[in-house]
């Protein structure tokens, strides 16, 4: 009576998006590697680098810009201290990191006077572009954040799982 | 230096966000925390919330880094068949 059926994929939902865009990435990494030293440990460390770039990339590419948090990751990803990236970029990244370090602790307040400071000034640091939203739209990025984050574990979870013997 | 106008919009903005919609979010949060040690799930607070979900995306942010990490160890020693990745798409 129970017939087995494999789950049918959404092609539009964001598990197969992201899927896709990060093997698309994966094979294009593994596809450069030189065969003689794919083994060393600064190449290991080297792919490690590029795998999770590409892994927050895809997610982020997956998510465009309806989100503020991906808004933010791309323009992070964009303007990277790459070794190839032109001089003016690296001007535009050290001014970013001097805002922030000029940012003060803001204490965010409910209505009813209830005070999260700390907590939302440490979610601020861990959802990408949190230092400019306030509260309401911070819990409203931070779930869509985990959703993708979790979307994004599954995946590659996945996949190693695939390929270790 | 310059303006931080984008500090000074803290509650007097012109959209009074109530305070049940916080708790709204708040509460959505917690239904997407794992559920590990919380006895009583209905009555947590929501700065003990908030730290639960700083330290859940950390640890999801530890477990892309393994992931990738792993990854990058696994694609040293295999070689990249083409059906290899249909058939992970395909598989849910």
């Amino acid at each position: 009576m129970n017939k087995y059926n494999p789950p049918r994929m959404n092609p539009s939902s964001l598990r197969s998006r992201f899927a896709t865009r990060f093997l698309r990435s994966l094979s294009k990494i593994n596809a450069k590697k030189p065969t003689a030293s794919s083994s060393s440990p600064t190449e290991i460390f080297r792919r490690y680098r590029r795998i999770k770039v590409a892994a927050d990339k895809s997610m982020a590419y997956s998510v465009r810009s309806r989100r503020t948090w991906s808004r933010a990751m791309l323009w992070k990803l964009r303007t990277r201290p790459c070794c190839r990236r032109s001089v003016k970029t690296s001007t535009i990244v050290r001014k970013t990191r001097h805002e922030k370090q000029n940012k003060n602790t803001t204490t965010t307040t409910g209505e009813d006077g209830v005070v999260f400071g700390v907590e939302a000034d440490e979610l601020r640091e861990l959802v990408p572009g949190g230092e400019a939203m306030d509260l309401y739209n911070l819990l409203d990025e931070t779930a869509h954040y985990i959703k993708c984050l979790t979307t994004q574990v599954q995946v590659m979870k996945k996949i190693a799982d695939f390929y270790s013997p | 230096m310059s303006s931080r106008r984008s500090r000074s919009r803290q509650t007097g903005s012109t959209s009074r966000i109530s305070d049940d919609q916080i708790i709204d979010l708040v509460s959505k949060l917690h239904q997407l925390l794992p559920e590990i040690r919380n006895a009583h799930s209905d009555k947590v607070s929501a700065a003990k919330v908030l730290q639960e979900t700083c330290n859940y995306i950390r640890s999801l942010h530890r477990e892309v880094d393994d992931l990738s990490e792993r990854l990058s160890e696994l694609l040293a020693t295999t070689d990249n068949a083409q059906a290899a990745i249909i058939r992970t798409l395909l598989m849910q």
